[in-house]
């Protein structure tokens, strides 16, 4: 392959590099109305009254909304295909406040200060109601979060369980009375932030045929078109969502946050509108991971084969479900995919709370349930006296098994069958074992310091974790796009698939190129603009390269086979084939892409060389990843230390070698921060108190430890090119490699995330 | 009140407007380069070369600027040929989404004018305040080696 597999600048990179005006506020707009969101300061009231008159009456202040100027309209901000899997239980704006940053009105105002002093002057009358803090109370409270029966697609309303998951294969009991050795375990994982550096931000105006555009910084333009369509009852052909160059999304802006309330605001008052949250807003008042506490019950057989599994699992959706039912899906469905055992059960329940709202990130459930999984596989591994890198290899899946788990759950649906077509994991384990030094772990078996003799208050160890995840929803994601011919033998590739600095407008490209035999440079990429673009689910679930980039291949090998039947119509020959940019006819005859794109412009055959193609997959094939940490824990101050991540990963075949390890690096400190520095705090009253980046801590620079990232080759023949995905995987293994290291090194066992220097001094015994 | 200051090797003279920060100061005049991700100095996403040094330009007062010499990424690019820092970025794939890709190259320009040849400790340490979140600071570190 030429274009596939090669490492290829990204096609934005000049112009981010230049930091040209590519991002969704990079750009001025005339007489815009500046938008501020008044939020609830109690976790759970009733709003008795609101006066926005004095507010109103500021110079400056053009428009107020509160649940006042709305008919309910019950949706989900969750950006799902459709029908979505998430309950209906959210409105634009309600007269109950559900958790400390709920909305209440919204301020449009000339200047950003207006609209801020305007919302301080709103008045309002709160009835507080006592509220659910604790997920564990969540079930069977007197106090109900959703009550109004007009809300849809909510499991249980009158038990506050906002989704429900159960699914069995084999005799459960049977296999646990049968079982050598039986563990039973629970791990926790906290409200963590995506973060992205940019917020989210919206700009909404009217073009000059009033169609309304929304420029805004989402993971998936087409469920905004629809989901504002159907929130304002404005019919989806009078908008026009675009999606520019976004600053990072991470599940982040797989939401509808701010899209509706601007263009309420331009549908209202005729004037552009723009809403950007603050760095204290998307700490509060966006959206994080779902926290999760996962039971797991595992029963072994004497040969260190899993027997039997038992999961389950609570999960924290917050105030609203957005995503409440597939997050819980994923931790449930990947992490039962990556051993073989015959006898699987799970039950979940996401409950409400008036918390912050959770929703998708990155892993999407996977890394809650991998953090279980992976370190009741080290408790295993140190029970049955085995290396823990052996134990995985005993039982991890293997080519041409089939996934049961995959079949009976899907994501908010049933599933579909899948066999195990390519997978590198053995490989990845015997990687990463030999780049982190495995071998001298065996020699050095957890303790707690019991040589006396050792001062060294630093000890240190080595931890792994093993990990799946998928490549886009299986018979749910579907991708579109249209390549059209150019006289220069350049294409324009125009694309749903929403890039949002994961550089799949660049995979794309290449995979057009590879496919078109020709270099990348001639692949014109427009995407996600949904005037301009086919139809695609959006950037979610590790679909891109796997289902737009199939599509893309799909029209690209339709675009060959025209420029193949017009150059034999203009040579005159019988049979013929390309080659270098050429048609070249079987009397050696031969006629170059340029001239046959030109001829059939303008002199013979005429007609525009284009061809369109969907992609949708029933098959969503496992990425897999093995990640080993080397740690370093202080057993005087219960300080640890990463000073080595080594993550190896089976993508399939890797489309850009230099975009995929970077996949990985940023995923890992996303995992290390949730292990070790992020959390989100919360008063006794459900306040977030960490509202800024010097408490709500994501990795810098120098807290990063060593990251080696590899790849093992394989070929998925399911995927374009032999490829899968990337963009999730790496997120899985840190977490639990770190949590396993520090076991190695002193003995204690972290159940429930985050990591502090306090829980690791009450394990040693020594507070 | 008028301050003057020089901003990419053109002098500027404006009023002051109460409060202002350089920040807002540079978006308004569409020096989009410059954003927008904290505003309260913690995230380097408005990272601005002062006098050579980097400052975080939400922290800054326009009006304390007088006689200062600023510059933005918008001046990096002369007559088409890419600074030495922005080359080493693409070639090294350190751009991922881009948003905190200006304010980095600014704080890495800032240490190399002083330190050619900086180890890998001082580029983190110059990178320290430029938070990102896609790249784990692998390749943009790489870039700078």
């Amino acid at each position: 392959m030429k274009t596939v597999g090669e490492k290829t600048a990204r096609i934005d990179a000049l112009a981010l590099s230049r930091g040209k005006p590519v991002f969704t506020d990079d750009m001025k707009l005339n007489d815009v109305l500046h938008l501020k969101l008044l939020k609830s300061p109690f976790a759970h009231a009733k709003i008795v009254d609101i006066d926005v008159s004095k507010a109103f009456e500021m110079e400056g202040v053009h428009a107020i909304l509160t649940h006042k100027d709305f008919q309910p309209h019950y949706y989900t901000t969750a950006g799902q295909g459709y029908p979505e899997p998430s309950p209906r239980d959210t409105v634009i704006f309600d007269s109950v406040v559900r958790f400390v940053g709920d909305r209440i009105a919204l301020v449009a105002a000339d200047t950003i200060e207006t609209a801020e002093a305007a919302v301080d002057k709103i008045q309002v009358k709160y009835e507080e109601l006592p509220a659910i803090l604790d997920p564990e109370e969540a079930i069977g409270n007197s106090v109900i979060l959703h009550p109004e029966p007009q809300k849809s697609g909510i499991h249980d309303a009158k038990k506050n369980i906002a989704a429900h998951i159960e699914a069995e294969i084999g005799d459960l009991n049977k296999a646990f009375k049968n079982s050598e050795l039986v563990l039973e375990d629970s791990f926790s994982t906290p409200y963590v932030q995506q973060t992205s550096i940019e917020p989210h931000i919206t700009l909404t105006w009217l073009d000059e045929n009033d169609r309304l555009i929304i420029r805004t910084s989402t993971q998936v333009p087409f469920h905004v078109r629809r989901i504002v369509a159907e929130v304002l009852g404005i019919p989806i052909r009078k908008i026009r969502v675009i999606k520019p160059r976004v600053g990072g999304g991470f599940g982040g802006k797989q939401e509808i946050l701010n899209e509706e309330l601007c263009a309420a605001i331009t549908q209202r008052t005729g004037r552009p509108a723009r809403l950007e949250f603050t760095r204290r807003e998307e700490l509060y008042a966006a959206r994080s991971r779902h926290p999760q506490i996962v039971r797991l019950k595992v029963g072994m057989n004497k040969d260190h084969t899993i027997r039997a599994l038992d999961m389950r699992i609570l999960e924290n959706t917050g105030a609203y479900g957005s995503h409440a039912l597939t997050v819980m899906s994923v931790t449930a469905q990947k992490t039962l995919s990556l051993y073989r055992c015959p006898n699987i059960r799970v039950t979940g329940n996401a409950v409400y709370t008036n918390l912050p709202i959770a929703g998708a990130y990155r892993g999407y459930g996977a890394p809650q349930g991998f953090f279980a999984l992976e370190s009741m596989m080290d408790q295993i591994a140190s029970k049955m006296n085995i290396d823990p890198v052996v134990l995985r290899k005993k039982n991890i899946v293997q080519l041409g098994d089939e996934i049961p788990i995959a079949r009976i759950l899907g994501e908010g649906q049933h599933g579909y069958p899948v066999e195990v077509y390519s997978t590198g994991l053995n490989e990845c384990l015997d990687r990463g074992q030999d780049l982190i030094g495995w071998s001298s772990r065996m020699s050095k078996p957890a303790n707690k310091n019991n040589d006396k003799n050792n001062i060294n208050p630093i000890h240190s160890g080595l931890g792994v974790a093993t990990a799946a995840q998928g490549s886009g929803i299986a018979g749910v994601d579907m991708g579109a796009v249209f390549i059209k011919m150019n006289e220069d033998a350049s294409f324009n590739l125009l694309t749903g698939a929403t890039d949002i600095g994961t550089g799949s407008d660049t995979a794309l490209a290449q995979i057009a190129a590879e496919e078109l035999e020709v270099p990348v440079k001639n692949i014109i990429v427009y995407s996600s603009d949904t005037d301009f673009t086919p139809f695609d689910t959006g950037a979610y679930a590790s679909s891109t390269t796997y289902i737009s980039g199939g599509a893309v291949k799909i029209a690209a090998e339709r675009i060959k086979a025209k420029i193949l039947a017009l150059g034999m119509k203009i040579l005159g020959e019988e049979n013929a084939e390309i080659s270098k940019g050429f048609v070249i006819g079987g009397s050696g005859k031969r006629i170059s892409y340029e001239d046959i794109c030109t001829k059939t412009f303008y002199t013979e055959k005429q007609e525009q060389i284009m061809a369109t193609a969907s992609k949708i997959s029933f098959d969503s094939p496992a990425p897999y990843n093995a990640t080993f940490a080397d740690v370093s824990v202080d057993i005087e101050t219960g300080i640890v230390r990463v000073n080595k991540i080594v993550s190896i990963t089976d993508s399939g075949q890797v489309i850009n070698p230099q975009m995929a390890e970077g996949q990985v690096e940023g995923a890992i400190p996303q995992s290390l921060g949730m292990a070790l520095s992020e959390f989100m705090v919360f008063d006794d009253k459900g306040a977030a108190v960490n509202l800024d980046l010097n408490s709500y801590h994501i990795y810098s620079a120098i807290d990063m430890p060593e990251i080696i990232t590899e790849f093992i080759p394989t070929h998925e023949p399911t995927g374009p090119f032999g490829a899968k995905a990337a963009a999730e995987i790496p997120i899985n293994g840190p977490a639990p490699a770190v949590v396993n290291a520090i076991y190695n090194a002193c003995g204690v066992r972290i159940r429930d995330l985050p990591i502090t220097p306090e829980k690791i001094l009450k394990g040693l015994g020594k507070i | 009140m008028k301050v003057q200051f020089t901003l990419n090797r053109k002098a500027v003279a404006t009023t002051v407007v109460p409060g202002e920060t350089l920040l807002e100061y540079l978006r308004k005049n569409e020096f989009y380069s410059v954003k927008y991700g904290c505003d309260h100095g913690e995230c380097g996403a408005c990272t601005v070369l002062i006098d050579g040094l980097s400052y975080n330009a939400c922290l800054v007062l326009i009006h304390t600027l007088k006689d200062r010499q600023i510059e933005t990424i918008e001046s990096f690019t002369i007559k088409g040929e890419l600074h030495r820092v922005q080359k080493s970025f693409i070639e090294h794939g350190a751009i991922q989404c881009g948003y905190c890709t200006p304010g980095m190259i600014l704080s890495a320009e800032s240490l190399l004018r002083v330190n050619p040849d900086p180890t890998e400790n001082e580029i983190r340490d110059a990178m320290a305040g430029n938070l990102c979140r896609c790249t784990g600071y692998v390749k943009p570190v790489e870039a700078l080696k």
